[in-house]
């Protein structure tokens, strides 16, 4: 299919590119935003109900660990395809963006999760005695002493998180979400189009390193002083 | 802090803490059956306005016993009653409204590095729900009575230990509590800085009347600040009562250690070995003990020869203490003379032992 904006030596057009583009970071987007609100939820309660934890508490703290640690056993390939029933019953459909956006975060919040859990224990634990001395509430605590104490790394655990995403949504197209990976996949690597592999190569690279980037320079800025 | 000013340690009828009995003992990993007993049994009695110091080693129980009275850590057996509440039996909420009526420093200040200073000292009044502005305007009052509010809008990690331990203790100050607890408040800090701090515990204890309870490995913070002491070994309290008439007659031998950091047994262990036994004395003096003539008065009433081989002088809680080591010499019944004239006129004689 050459079109006339097309250079005879590449299949992709520049609508191709631009829509793939935009699937890729609607995935990234939606679910980095979904998946780092349940990250955060679930990181919260494991650091906060596991021993020694301000709001202790053993069968939760197991309970949610098993689950976390079932779902991030499994390939992400293989989760996108055995969780298409539940999928199905969240959006009403198994193929394209919102289709692959629903693995996506339930691939990303328990990741997301144990990262968080890990910054919110780095919170020196003084502080946290500090805040109990002055009488603060689990949740005070959490929201007024931990969460901001924490935040700088909390961004750097996020940017972690939305590398990972980007890897995952090249696997988007097996449920037709398209994307740049797909782009890859199809036209690179099925149809010899060398030109379609070095663009979408190139683009994954600048993502990343952007992605890296903002997320150093946010960081720092959140960090302590 | 102006509600409370005017009021002096005498008119203080809040700020009690007792501790009945008190025992703790926290699970060992692997070794279920022999729990470490970090408290046995101990029973405190701190007056409403007093600084109470406890003093004792690494290990002894210190924050342990500290941290019951703002229920951070709770009995394992006995009481501890804080103004007639059994801070101990508390749960939730209850324990959390108790928590308010005490404030508590710390060794390592334990400030929140992402917010500025004024913002770490509001932290208690932004918990119980007042406005942003109220509890700035009131953080600030409380930075002014430290001496830090030039200091308001920086952050924790551009202030020196001295000025972070500033800031934890207006942090401490800012709900007016009638409770004020130190857990090795200056351990982090230089001795300079250490004793403007315990200037300013001591500011706070004179003009609010709040009850300071001090916990501590130095015997300098007990010399300089504590009204009482008590100290701890082991979980256990092995000696208490006031400050100067622990450093004038420890009991215990870990208070006398403790006592002989501020107040070092001057001979070297060399001149002990060559003179001591018979006649060879140390003496503490309190006061106007200081100043009598109390050599010349053993060379002319006695009859016996002297040889001042140490003397040194300390201030403790507002009295003069003096120590000396002499050796006395003379014909055997001279020297116990000489001893019977001195412990009529000087607070402690006693001999330096090989
Ligand atoms: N949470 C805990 N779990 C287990 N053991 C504890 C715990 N807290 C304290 N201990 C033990 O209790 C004993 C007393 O500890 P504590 O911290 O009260 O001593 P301390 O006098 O404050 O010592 P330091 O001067 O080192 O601060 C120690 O043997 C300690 O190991
Ligand atoms: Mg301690």
């Amino acid at each position: 299919m050459i079109t006339a904006t097309t250079p005879p030596w590449t299949l992709i057009t520049p609508e191709l590119f631009l829509k793939a583009l935009g699937e890729t970071l609607q995935m990234l987007g939606v679910s980095l935003v979904l998946g780092s609100i349940l990250g955060v939820l679930i990181g919260a309660v494991l650091a906060l109900t596991r021993a020694g934890g301000v709001l202790e508490n053993r069968p939760i703290s197991l309970g949610l660990a098993v689950v976390v640690n079932l779902i991030r056993s499994l390939p992400f390939i293989i989760l996108l395809v055995a969780i298409l029933p539940f999928t199905r019953l969240l959006v009403g459909t198994s193929i394209g963006v919102w289709a692959a956006i629903v693995p996506l975060t339930v691939m990303i919040a328990p990741y997301i999760g144990r990262l968080v859990e890990n910054s919110l224990l780095e919170v020196p634990r003084g502080v946290i005695e500090a805040a109990r001395a002055m009488g603060a509430s689990p949740l005070q605590i959490f929201w007024r002493f931990m969460l901001p104490e924490a935040r700088g790394s909390l961004i750097l655990a996020v940017t972690i998180a939305s590398v990972g995403l980007l890897d995952a949504t090249a696997m988007a197209g097996t449920v037709g979400a398209g994307g740049i990976g797909d782009l890859a996949l199809s036209y690179g690597y099925q149809r010899y189009d060398g030109f379609a592999m070095v663009i979408t190569v190139v683009t994954l690279i600048v993502l990343v390193q952007g992605i890296q980037l903002l997320g150093t320079i946010v960081a720092r800025r959140f960090r302590r002083r | 802090m102006s509600a409370r000013t005017g009021a002096t340690p005498g008119d203080r009828t809040e700020g009690r803490i007792v501790f009945d009995q008190v025992t703790k003992t926290f699970p060992r990993q692997g070794k279920r059956d022999e729990p470490t007993s970090a408290l046995r049994g101990v029973s405190l009695d701190v007056a409403p306005g007093t600084i109470f110091g406890v003093i004792g080693y690494s290990g002894a129980g210190k924050s342990t016993l500290i941290r019951m009275v703002n229920g951070i850590e709770r009995p394992t057996a006995g009481h501890v009653v804080v103004d007639g509440v059994d801070v101990g039996a508390l749960r939730g909420s209850a324990l959390r409204t108790a928590q308010k009526r005490t404030g508590m420093i710390f060794q390592q200040f334990n400030l929140l590095e992402t917010v500025r200073v004024r913002d770490n000292v509001a932290m208690p009044l932004r918990l119980d729900g007042v406005g942003a502005r109220t509890a700035r305007a009131r953080a600030e009052e409380v930075l002014d009575f430290v001496g830090l509010g030039a200091k308001a809008g920086s952050f924790a990690g551009e202030l020196s230990g001295g000025q972070k331990q500033r800031v934890g203790i207006a942090r401490a100050l800012v709900r007016n509590p009638r409770i004020l607890l130190s857990d090795e408040a200056t351990s982090a800090l230089d001795p300079t800085t250490t004793a403007q701090i315990i200037d300013l515990l001591r500011s706070i204890n004179t003009e609010y009347g709040t009850t300071i309870l001090v916990v501590t490995h130095e015997m300098d913070v007990i010399k300089d600040l504590a009204h009482e002491v008590a100290v701890m070994a082991d979980g256990e309290i092995v000696e208490q009562g006031t400050v100067l008439d622990t450093f004038l007659h420890p009991r215990s031998p870990v208070t006398r250690d403790f006592v002989t950091t501020v107040v070092p047994q001057g001979l070297p262990d060399r001149v002990v070995e060559h003179l001591g036994g018979d006649g060879l004395w140390r003496l503490l003096l309190v006061d106007d003990e200081v100043t009598q003539p109390l050599l010349s008065g053993l060379i002319t009433e006695i009859g016996v020869s002297v040889n001042m081989l140490h003397a040194d002088m300390t201030e403790i809680q507002d009295h003069t203490v003096g120590q000396m080591i002499i050796k006395v010499t003379g014909p055997e019944e001279r020297v116990a003379a000489a001893r019977a004239y001195l412990e009529q006129r000087v607070v402690h004689v006693e001999e330096v032992a090989r």
